[in-house]
């Protein structure tokens, strides 16, 4: 678990070069919240704290949780959605191993539909600015929920928004790309970030290839088929790849083997469907990314899935 | 000891550091102690009966008990002296205690003199070699000790094409089949040859683990000197349970067995090395299997090593042979790392099934925190050869639910522990498996005798209907009949 976490370092350092320290001091208050819930619950289910406590699954929760939230979102936001993963989404299902949907996830959906308008302040990349946050600023803005100069200028959509919402102001999507790039630049390094921890994932095989191979195959697919279909309206793979929480989902979310298919043959079909989801969500419905809700609905299709692929026992005919 | 998951086409487990290598010098054989005990205990928890009296004086290779069922081979005396006491003791692997037979060795090794070996094999009928090889007392020296006459037997529907030889020790650590293949190559390959020559097979194959250098090459000069075509070897990669009979031949072959079946279904039949070799001893000096290669290991014992040791021989008697306990020793068990069964003493005797002895350390052992919930990482199925799934069985078995536990495979698992080798929870999960087939079997057992009894009761009711109604039928018959009478 821990080593989870440290597979998140280059992205979050990617993250922290492009948008300021947000994202680790959103990583933080979500930890303490999480630790919190989970002592809370642990003592009300009547259940010794350690080792439970000490098993770091509520920091990944928490660290994954603040990876999706805006750097500056105030800090309730980050509290709420991980004391929300936590308590609703974990332990009220039976605590560590027995939770339907991914928690980290579930949180995040939550947030997205109580507070829309604080989860889509993203910040500005710091490079096209007009002012910097410091660390103190930074701070005092999630605090106080008052930023020191005015929201628009240094709060930008995200590629993903900008697509989603240039297309219907009329203009076509590569003056969107256009306007967008700095953005998309920042969220390339951050998926370069992901991409570096998620194959570091692998190598120490801490998560298994199927489902984060097959739900970027099914990304490619998907998403390639779109853009080949109509260019002008549906942007192509590699936005898709790198921009949003792609890389995230599928090396971090996907895998998390509590939530995902037993088998290997189950987890190909888990990862296909949140490719797929998360494509289908991006192009045709009201939010701007999708992988929070299409590993929610793969998460529901789970024990059907792993009813479906059950492996086929030695000697026992096809 | 570490454990990881073997990667790759095979299923199963790799173990660095399971216990330590014993010497590589050729196997010499244990000194005979001054007393011995023949355990009577067959693998499926029956006994033999002994054939001697207290007091009697056997010799050595005389048979001393038998299976008058057939369900076990005969037992023979593995030293010559006096009976002193057929009594009950504890016996490696048995819950209870199981008869066994006592014998003051005189030392003096005088052999029966109705052993007799087979001049020249190849004149003799598959049936006549087959009684000999029965009444030679060899069974399967793999572990399973299964009577070998029965496992070559032939079976005109199923005939045999390839007959493995199978040198892959059951479990790391064991060292007894590469001793065998490294010092007496040549009398494992004529054992073979009697084999091929009772079943009728064209080819034989030798499987020998890749990490076995020596024994690979004195198998392979042995083959070319008997100069055999028939004769290969195949290289076999190290992880466990490459030496299961099914896992193997799957590997070499591709094919797998059947569920329910026998190897004899794809054409195959499989033997271990010493079963060779043993056959080899009787066919050539009409010896019977009164000795074994036992592999003596771990870091609590001061000189490990692979012996022959004569059947009945107090493992006490095996670790002095061996230097003695080294003063960190904290558990003696019998068979290998990942299936052997933990000894209560060290006064139990060496069977035809004690392949391993570890006289195990703190640093044998895999360390074994507490239980914490199933992640559901899936790694225990990533190991499973038989290609379960450990979680959803072990979930089932912690809720009692024999439907759930059948549809998940629970009779195809071969209690192996790879599973709970690799369990990041450290879930005791295969001894919850071999509980929980257990109590099925009980289960089944108890539904089975309800069904019996509830359909003898329904018969018995139908049965006292059909009687009452032929009654009454026969009462009105003769009513009538009266009446007309009257
Ligand atoms: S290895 Fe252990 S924790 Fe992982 S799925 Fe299997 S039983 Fe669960
Ligand atoms: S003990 Fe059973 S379930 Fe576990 S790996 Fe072996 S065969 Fe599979």
């Amino acid at each position: 678990m821990l080593l989870v976490l440290a597979m998140l370092v280059p992205a979050a350092a990617a993250d922290v070069f492009w948008f300021g320290p947000g994202l680790p001091i959103q990583i933080v208050i979500a930890s303490l919240s999480a630790l919190l819930a989970e002592s809370v619950m642990l003592a009300l289910r009547r259940e010794p704290l350690q080792p439970s406590l000490g098993d770091g699954s509520a920091l990944v929760t928490a660290a994954l949780l603040a990876f999706a939230l805006p750097p500056l979102a105030p800090w309730w936001v980050a509290a709420c959605g991980s004391a929300f993963a936590i308590v609703f989404a974990k332990h009220l299902f039976g605590g560590l191993g027995r939770n339907l949907f991914n928690p980290a996830m579930a949180g995040f959906a939550l947030l997205l539909l109580t507070f829309p308008a604080e989860m889509s302040r993203w910040s500005m990349p710091i490079v096209v600015a007009s002012h910097h946050l410091g660390f103190t600023d930074t701070l005092t803005t999630i605090f106080t929920g008052v930023p020191p100069v005015a929201w628009d200028a240094i709060s930008s959509a995200t590629p993903l928004d900008a697509v989603h919402s240039g297309l219907k102001t009329g203009a076509t999507l590569q003056e969107v790309l256009a306007r967008t790039s700095t953005a998309h630049s920042a969220s390339i390094w951050s998926s370069l970030g992901i991409l570096l921890g998620g194959l570091g994932l692998l190598g120490l095989r801490i998560i298994r290839w199927p489902s984060p191979v097959s739900m970027l195959a099914a990304v490619v697919v998907s998403a390639g088929l779109l853009n080949a279909i109509d260019p002008g309206t549906y942007p192509g793979v590699l936005f898709h790849l790198t921009s949003g929480a792609t890389l995230l989902g599928a090396f971090f979310i996907a895998c998390d083997p509590v939530t995902t298919a037993a088998s290997h043959r189950g987890r190909l079909w888990f990862g296909a469907g949140v490719g797929l989801l998360t494509v289908v969500i991006r192009s045709w419905t009201a939010y701007p990314d999708g992988i929070a809700f299409a590993v929610l609905i793969m998460n529901l299709f789970v024990p059907l899935i792993d009813r479906l692929t059950v492996p086929r026992i030695y000697g026992h005919a096809r | 000891m570490e454990v990881t998951i073997a990667t790759g086409r095979q299923r199963g487990v790799r173990l660095i550091g399971a216990a330590q290598r014993s010497a590589a010098s050729a196997p010499s054989a244990a000194s005979a102690p001054p007393q011995l005990a023949l355990s009577l205990a067959l693998p499926d928890g029956s006994s033999l009966v002994p054939v001697v009296r207290i007091g009697e004086y056997v010799r050595l290779g005389q048979v001393v008990a038998w299976s008058p069922d057939c369900e076990g081979t005969p037992l023979h005396a593995s030293v010559s002296g006096q009976v002193s006491a057929i009594e009950l003791r504890d016996a490696i692997g048995m819950s209870a205690r199981m008869p066994a037979i006592v014998i003051d060795n005189d030392g003096r090794d005088e052999r029966d003199p109705g052993l007799i070996p087979v001049a020249d094999y190849t004149l003799r009928s598959a049936e006549e070699l087959l009684a000999r090889i029965e009444a030679g007392g060899i069974v399967g020296l793999g572990g399973a000790a299964f009577p070998t006459h029965l496992k070559l037997a032939p079976t005109p529907s199923t005939p045999v094409e390839t007959l493995v030889i199978n040198g892959v020790e059951c479990e790391p650590g064991i060292q007894c089949d590469d001793m065998l293949m490294r010092y007496r190559a040549e009398s494992m390959l004529f054992g073979a040859q009697v084999m091929l020559h009772i079943v009728g097979a064209g080819r034989c194959v030798i499987a020998i683990e890749a990490d076995k250098p020596e024994a690979i090459a004195a198998t392979r000069t042995a083959v070319k000197a008997a100069g055999d075509a028939r004769l290969s070897v195949a290289i076999v990669p190290t992880y466990y349970p490459a030496g299961g009979e099914r896992q193997l031949i799957e590997f070499l072959f591709g094919t797998q067995v059947p569920a329910g079946g026998l190897p004899r279904d794809v054409g195959v039949v499989c033997q271990n090395v010493g079963t060779a070799a043993a056959i080899a001893t009787l066919i050539r000096t009409g010896e019977p299997l009164v000795s074994r290669l036992v592999t003596v290991t771990g870091l609590g014992v001061a000189f490990p090593r692979t012996l022959e040791v004569r059947l009945g021989t107090p493992l006490s008697h095996l670790i002095e042979e061996c230097g003695g306990y080294t003063p960190d020793i904290t558990r003696l068990i019998a068979g290998g790392m990942m299936m052997g069964v933990a000894l209560p003493h060290d006064a139990l005797a060496v069977a035809k099934t004690t392949h391993c002895v570890i006289a195990a350390t703190a640093a044998d052992l895999v360390p074994r925190g507490p239980a914490m919930p199933c992640i559901r990482c899936g790694d225990c199925a990533e190991a499973c050869p038989s290609h379960l799934l450990p979680q959803e069985l072990y979930r089932h078995a912690v809720e009692e639910d024999d439907a759930g536990l059948a549809r998940f495979g629970i009779t195809d698992c071969i209690e192996c522990g790879c599973c709970d080798a690799v369990c990041p929870s450290q879930l005791p999960l295969v001894s919850v498996f071999g509980a929980a087939r257990r109590q099925l079997q009980v289960n089944t057992v108890t539904t089975e005798r309800r069904d019996l009894a509830r359909q003898r009761f329904n018969a018995h009711t139908q049965r006292l209907a059909v009687e009452q109604a032929e009654r009454q039928r026969r009462l009105k018959e003769r009513r009538p009949a009266g009446r007309k009478d009257e």
